[in-house]
């Protein structure tokens, strides 16, 4: 049998259905939920909708679940397209495909009230008489096995869906099908064939026909092309790399491990190395070893893995290196939820260490700002010789978003190695001023060498008990964070500077609490939000922010603990002593659906 | 090949001695074994002659990880245990320096036991003196992994009953490429094991015996001719075919060094085991960095970035 060559198979115009006659909808916006099983490739389609919402200048977040289990397991991949401002992967979905009853039965009651369920009529039935929604039934998996020929089986289903998608939403077909090039092309001619096969034939069923309309998903006004599309670990990674970093040591931990996989595989191009250590204390030891040897380290986990390296990240700060640790936070306590979102380790970034270990703590808001905040982490690592926490999560990991390209050339930082001689009046830790280590191979005029050190010491690193010394040095750890504090800008709030309740958010929850924020401001009430990308130190100026306010509320994804409030909301109520603060909070796994902080806020506000 | 760590000729005149190379007083109580662990490394390094700026000495937690301060050098007086990973930091990132790591049996065995595995399998370019005294000393007298059963110490006053590691066989097993073992009261023997474990390339450990007179005295005599022990060492081959020589110790052979461990207190001293052929990690690293280095030829960090981010548009 000859095969069609595959580049003719990727241009190739198929004959699409003539939507002419159909009734053309224009959509602002769609999210689509596609619920199947791990290993039928919903990602991979997610990933290539997504990444072609980013070059038609779309709008794009996505949200999935993956089972924490090896192999196998019920999946959604969630993508939420919008031609205006997207900020959170949609609380309900408009749009379903269920491959399997399970999807179906799980996944049915996230479709909006008349919304779309396209569902594989080879697995499902769905329940009779249902009009809540509209039904398509789709062949899906015969059609797919039919469209590649025999022995596939039926892979490529994820294909056909596509293929149905882009018809049904009249998107791009050639952009997209570049981009399936350059994912599959780099495996084999027949993946690639398949594939193309899978989603021409998805392309061509006459989907419109049985639903009697299409829809036209708006581009965007922006012509931007400089637009890129990823998630929030490869926006983080490659952060780092913009910011200096050559070396790092880490152990693999879910959903840490794509960043060490990227910076292991990365790093040598530019002159550097991740190396994978025997555990997290020997991860943590060797990044200082290589903080200490003058480079720029990195080292990160999840949570257990923090816990673990919280002895050597006390060193860290009375030793006084820099280093940038990495937290992707996912549920916990213990081994607790793999796979799912949490932002319960902000205490223990703050305080989980022994003694008094000041040190600072960045928190990203979106996948564009893990990429910056990467770049500022190695910023102030450098220029206050400490440890600085990233708090990220597992949805902001994950989840791919759109964003401008950054401007490299103005932001790369390339690192240097200061081995340049010191004079004699060099010391390590001068009790007045920075400390700047001279690392090994630095040759030390006055003869004298240092020693880098986990006791408390003298300015020269010599071990000293002294009381005055170490109350001296006690201050100079704390006062150079405070310095460092003082620099922070202060955070800009979003919606009107006064009002009934301001809404204080950190990390991966800013979307859901920005359009929360603009909801409750179209339905003419007061609400604002400040988004606190800076943890420690906290920015100056809110007291400021929080005066012009009836109620402060601050929303997290932790528990309120033994005295009603989450972890933010505890740390600003012991810092403003300020009783209008308030916490919502809540631990099931997800990001905050928009009408979750709606109804957490009315009891705030007035009327209720 | 495996790098080597041959010294590299200072680029003015100036000798480094054994003064140079003095710093604090050391802390040890008078007639610790660890004093001489110290005066034979100053001599070895006065032999070599490796410039000062690049010798790098870092500890974990212990009487004997104390070495940094007394060392005039660059240092580093790191957290229990772990003086290994971050030596490994410093050495793989870092080619052009001499790292050294000392500690104890509690440090190397027992707390940091993992690391001392994985660093030798792993082949990291750095010498790794372990002060065996076989007692926790800093916190006064609780059993160590080295400790033989039946030592009465605070923690076990009716005697230690768990078996002591061997810790030449521990080095063997894991892979270790150097291995030597000696003993403090014999100063030329130690200083000969320092400079073979110096210039070896790759990971060299050399356990020494080392009391301590406070908590754990007479612990060595066996092996010191001068309290009446025996002090025997390993005699290596010599490749010359003599009959002898089929009796000699081969140091390429772990089953025979493994069989050299297993005699009883207090064994023999001298090389265990010494191969020169193992790649060490130091070189494989480098060896990938630079063939990733030729691919991207000339480009600016800036460039690779934006190669890489144009796949994401």
């Amino acid at each position: 049998m000859s095969t069609p060559s595959t580049a003719s198979s990727v241009e190739e115009e198929p004959a699409s259905p003539d939507d002419a006659q159909l009734a053309q909808e224009d959509l602002r916006n769609a999210v689509i939920r596609f619920a199947g099983n791990s290993q039928d490739g919903i990602q991979t389609i997610g990933g290539f909708l997504a990444r072609l919402a980013g070059r038609s200048a779309r709008e794009v977040m996505t949200y999935m679940t993956i089972p924490s289990t090896i192999s196998g397991g019920p999946s959604i991949f969630q993508v939420h397209l919008g031609s205006g401002e997207v900020l959170s992967a949609g609380d309900e979905a408009d749009f379903l495909v269920a491959f399997y009853q399970h999807s179906y039965d799980d996944h049915i009651a996230s479709l909006k009230d008349g919304g779309v369920c396209i569902y594989d009529s080879d697995h499902v039935e769905p329940v009779e008489g249902d009009e809540r929604v509209h039904y398509v039934a789709v062949p899906i998996t015969s059609t797919t096995i039919e469209s590649i020929g025999g022995t596939a089986k039926d892979r490529g289903k994820n294909m056909f869906v596509l293929g149905l998608v882009t018809a049904l939403f009249d998107l791009d077909r050639a952009k997209l099908a570049a981009i399936i090039e350059r994912q599959f092309g780099k495996k084999s001619e027949d993946v690639l064939r398949n594939a193309m096969l899978a989603f021409d034939a998805g392309y061509s069923y006459p989907l419109g026909d049985v639903l009697g309309r299409a829809f036209n998903l708006k581009s965007g006004e922006s012509t931007d092309e400089h637009r890129v599309t990823t998630d929030g670990n490869t926006a983080l990674t490659y952060g780092l790399i913009a910011g200096g970093v050559r070396w790092g040591s880490g152990y693999p931990i879910t959903p840490w491990s794509p960043i060490m996989e990227t910076l292991r595989t990365e790093l040598p191009k530019y002159g550097g190395m991740f190396l994978q250590a025997e555990d997290e204390l020997a991860a943590i030891s060797m990044a200082l070893g290589e903080a200490y040897a003058g480079h720029l380290a990195v080292t990160g986990s999840s949570g257990p893995g923090l816990s673990l390296k919280m002895e050597a990240l006390s060193y860290a700060v009375m030793a006084e290196l820099p280093l940038v640790v990495i937290n992707v936070q996912r549920g916990g306590p213990s081994t607790g939820l793999p796979t799912s979102v949490e932002q319960s380790d902000l205490m223990q970034a703050i305080y989980g260490s022994h003694g008094d270990t000041p040190r600072v703590i960045l928190a990203p808001k979106n996948v564009e700002d893990c990429f910056y905040t990467a770049i500022e982490a190695c910023h102030i690592a450098k220029a206050y010789s400490t440890p600085v926490i990233i708090l990220t999560d597992q949805a902001l990991a994950t989840r791919i978003e759109a964003f401008e390209e950054p401007d490299f050339e103005s932001l790369v930082v390339e690192p240097t190695l200061e081995t340049q001689p010191r004079d004699a009046d060099f010391v390590p830790y001068p009790f007045d001023g920075h400390t700047k280590h001279a690392p090994p191979g630095t040759k030390m005029k006055g003869g004298q060498y240092p020693v880098v050190t986990g006791l408390e010491h003298d300015e020269w690193g010599h071990p000293s008990a002294n009381p005055e010394t170490h109350q001296k040095m006690v201050n100079k750890r704390r006062d150079k964070i405070k310095r460092y504090g003082d620099t922070i800008p202060e955070p800009e709030v979003f919606g009107g500077d006064s009002g009934e309740v301001l809404l204080v958010g950190w990390g991966s929850t800013w979307g859901p609490i920005r359009e929360a924020t603009m909801r409750e401001r179209e339905a003419g009430r007061a609400v604002s939000a400040v988004h606190l990308r800076h943890l420690n130190p906290l920015p100056n100026g809110l007291p400021k922010i929080f005066e012009k306010f009836e109620r402060v509320c601050v929303v997290e994804l932790n528990d309120q603990g033994l005295y009603g409030n989450g972890q933010l909301a505890t740390l600003l109520r012991a810092r403003y002593c300020d009783e209008k603060i308030t916490s919502l909070t809540k631990t099931d796994g997800l990001n905050f659906r928009i009408r979750e902080i709606l109804s957490g806020i009315q009891p705030l506000q007035a009327g209720a | 090949m495996p790098t080597t760590k041959q010294p590299t000729t200072p680029e003015t005149d100036e000798k480094l001695t054994k003064k140079d190379l003095t710093a604090d007083h050391p802390t040890w109580c008078p007639g610790c074994g660890d004093f001489a662990v110290l005066a034979a490394f100053f001599k070895v390094l006065e032999k070599l002659q490796i410039p000062h700026e690049k010798i790098v000495t870092i500890a974990g937690i212990g009487c004997s990880s104390r070495f940094p301060y007394f060392v005039n050098s660059h240092g580093l007086h790191f957290i229990h245990g772990r003086a290994l990973p971050l030596a490994s930091g410093v050495s793989l990132s870092r080619p052009d320096l001499h790292v050294f790591a000392f500690g104890g049996d509690g440090d190397g065995f027992s707390i940091g036991g993992n690391h001392l595995d994985h660093t030798a399998r792993k082949n990291v370019n750095l010498t790794y003196v372990i002060m065996d005294n076989e007692v926790y000393g800093l916190t006064k007298k609780q059993t160590s992994p080295t400790s033989p059963i039946g030592f009465k110490s605070k923690t076990d006053p009716a005697g230690a009953v768990d078996r002591p590691i061997n810790p030449m066989k521990k080095l063997v097993s894991n892979g270790a490429t150097f291995v030597a073992r000696t003993h403090a009261a014999q100063v030329k023997h130690m200083m000969d094991m320092f400079e073979r474990a110096i210039l070896h390339p790759g990971f060299s450990v050399v356990e020494t015996l080392s009391e301590c007179v406070v908590f754990h005295k007479g612990a060595f005599d066996d092996g010191n001719p001068r309290k009446g022990g025996e002090f025997e060492l390993v005699e290596e081959k010599k490749w010359d075919g003599t009959p002898e020589d089929e009796e000699r110790h081969d140091v390429t052979n772990e089953e025979a060094a493994y069989a050299l461990a297993s005699l009883t207190h207090p064994g023999k001293f001298g090389v265990f085991i010494e191969k020169d052929d193992v790649p060490t990690k130091n070189h494989l690293e480098a060896q990938w960095i630079d063939s990733a280095r030729e691919k991207v030829g000339e480009a600016t960090t800036a460039e690779l970035l934006k190669k890489r981010f144009a796949i994401m548009k």
